[in-house]
């Protein structure tokens, strides 16, 4: 686990390009976090006023590459906060904190990084570290292009079939356990998907590594808010997570939020 | 406040920073940049709790709701696991305490008493009384009975926490202070809540939580001024505090210092940003505060 220098830092905005669905942005930062740590960020201008006068609290996110003093973030437009983040312009500069949480381990056997949606973002970062066959669902073709952030080309399903085969990741994956099921595997995607992959673990006893999402207040374990519960009793997921050993976990579905 | 000068400090609300995970996450660094001149510990009970169920935050404009529920590791395993690390820390520990009977929290401050890297106590009244249900905090005579309780068993400083979901928070200082109490702090969180978008369904697990933030600020400051009024004793303000002029405000209103809760969140290191501001600012306020001279007016 890489730490963090103490408090927020202004990082400069470099590039921002929009990827199918998606919006990529790099920064400028030194400091070299591990695969599956994470980030809160805010804007440093403009951050307040938007929809239902939000966002007010930095929002978290994981880099999906960390090279060369540079940080590159994938974004999904889907509220006030990401709404802002995805109109951010070259030269403007985030507040950051971070690298965050505990990342990815080491792999027993091979690995098998299984992504859903947005979710692949910790995963291209975990690609860059760890060879393995790379998984992902997206919801349509446009935002399978996130798959091109890859070094290799992605084993691809959409909901609608419009790239890829039709489908879920998890038959996906089941095909690969069915194929040789010495591995570990690595995921990240919607509550459902997490879900369901490690139901499928389970069955087939092999060991999952789960970066899980919450709605975060503070990023460093201050607030106590971004609890999910395991088998041990509630975990802040950003200090004792963000990715966990899905065998911790009675479900990776999130309670009381309809996800 | 017997012997403890708190003027112009910057204080953390309890509960909005957990200086253990703080330290697993930034490292030594936070200890060489500590960004509060005390630090008050998150409340502690006599049993452990493992708090309220999720979703536990709402995000408010300018603000935020949350349904927490106080979860700690209860009495001994705040002594054997939190105090010594928090006895590491640079700047004096004032521990937050809270009882659902006064008994309760009787055995919590007569326990931490006895620990020397404990500079002093904040009575966390906001619970109700499962004896009388009523809010021990919410109503002066509960609030007086309370540290009649808790005063002879500690030369610490007490300071009494005070709700601002009380119908006059000045009487509840007055009793407070009457009963003992060598400081009040306020204000804790408003009553708040949310609903699942397009729902009825209450969004936050407990169904109803606390509003902090600057979305609050303005009543902070109202209750601060009018507690100020009242009680010779010193007030700690606090409430949506985010930078060194909204902390010269709570001075300006007759706070003695002030405490910064919900702005460590958006920037961890504020405590001491908002302390730079505030040096700052200083000077200029002495002279409106003395002007003023209506501190027992
Ligand atoms: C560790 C981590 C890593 C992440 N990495 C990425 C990433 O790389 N890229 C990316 O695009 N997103 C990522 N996210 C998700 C991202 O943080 C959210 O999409 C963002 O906070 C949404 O903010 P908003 O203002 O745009 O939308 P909001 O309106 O705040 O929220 C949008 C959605 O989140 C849900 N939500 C809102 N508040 C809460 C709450 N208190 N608890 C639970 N759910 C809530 C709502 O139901 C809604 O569906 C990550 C989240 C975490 C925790
Ligand atoms: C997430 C969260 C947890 C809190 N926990 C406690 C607590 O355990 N004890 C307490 O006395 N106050 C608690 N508070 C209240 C704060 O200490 C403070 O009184 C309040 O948030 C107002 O200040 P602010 O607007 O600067 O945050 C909590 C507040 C928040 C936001
Ligand atoms: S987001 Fe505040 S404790 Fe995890």
């Amino acid at each position: 686990m890489t730490l963090a220098p103490f408090g927020r830092r202004l990082a400069e905005v470099t590039a921002v390009e929009r990827l199918g669905a998606y919006t990529v942005i790099m920064v400028v930062d030194p400091h070299q976090p591990e695969p599956g740590q994470f980030y809160m960020l805010a804007t440093e201008t403009g951050w307040g006023g938007g929809a239902g006068e939000r966002p007010y609290l930095p929002r978290a996110f994981s880099h999906a590459r960390a090279a060369d003093g540079k940080l590159q973030f994938l974004f999904e437009d889907v509220g006030p906060g990401t709404h802002r983040l995805a109109a951010v312009e070259r030269g403007e500069s985030l507040w950051l904190t971070g690298p965050l949480g505990s990342g990815f381990g080491p792999p027993q056997g091979r690995a098998l990084l299984v992504g859903g949606g947005i979710g692949v973002a910790p995963l291209v970062a975990l690609s860059d570290d760890v060879d393995g066959p790379v998984l992902l669902g997206f919801r349509t073709a446009l935002h399978a292009e996130a798959a091109s952030l890859f070094p290799e080309q992605p084993k691809l399903v959409t909901d609608d079939g419009s790239m890829g085969r039709r489908g879920l990741v998890t038959e996906l994956l089941r095909e690969e356990l069915d194929e040789d099921a010495d591995a570990t595997v690595f995921a990240c995607g919607p509550p459902a998907m997490l879900e369901a992959v490690r139901a499928l673990c389970a069955e087939r006893d092999v060991p999952a590594q789960l970066a899980l999402e919450s709605g975060m207040a503070c990023g460093f374990g201050a607030c106590f808010g971004c609890v999910v519960p395991t088998r041990a009793g509630y975990i802040r997921v950003c200090v004792d997570g963000p990715v966990v050993e899905a065998a911790a976990l009675e479900t990776a579905l999130v309670p009381g939020t309809g996800h | 406040m017997r012997g403890f000068d708190l003027s112009g400090l910057v204080l953390n609300g309890s509960g909005t920073f957990d200086a253990i995970a703080a330290r697993r996450t930034f490292g030594d660094e936070l200890l060489e940049q500590f960004p509060f001149d005390v630090f008050v510990s998150k409340t502690i009970t006599a049993e452990p709790r493992q708090g309220n169920p999720p979703p536990r935050l709402w995000e408010t404009p300018g603000g935020l709701i949350n349904s927490i529920g106080l979860p700690n590791k209860g009495l001994d395993g705040f002594l054997a696991a939190d105090l010594p690390q928090l006895a590491e820390l640079p700047v004096p520990l004032c521990v937050s305490v809270m009882g659902f009977t006064r008994d309760e929290l009787a055995k919590l401050v007569a326990a931490v008493d006895q620990r020397e890297e404990v500079a002093m106590f904040e009575l966390n009244v906001s619970c109700p009384n499962v004896e009388t249900g009523l809010i021990m905090g919410a109503d002066p005579s509960e609030t007086a009975r309370v540290m009649e309780r808790v005063r002879p068993l500690t030369d610490k400083p007490v300071i009494v926490k005070l709700t601002p979901n009380a119908t006059n928070p000045a009487e509840v200082a007055v009793a407070a202070e009457g009963a003992g109490a060598d400081a009040v702090s306020l204000v804790n969180t408003l009553k708040g809540m949310a609903f699942r978008p397009g729902t009825s369904e209450p969004w936050l697990g407990a169904g109803t939580g606390g509003v902090s933030g600057p979305a609050v600020r303005a009543i902070a400051l109202q209750q601060v001024a009018a507690v100020s009024k009242r009680a010779e004793i010193p007030v700690i303000g606090m409430g949506g505090i985010a930078s060194g002029a909204g902390a010269q405000d709570f001075l300006a209103a007759g706070a003695e210092c002030v405490a910064v809760g919900t702005e460590s969140f958006r920037d961890p290191a504020a405590g001491s940003r908002i302390r730079r501001e505030l040096r700052g600012l200083r000077p200029k306020l002495e002279v409106t505060y003395l002007e003023r001279g209506t501190r027992s007016g």
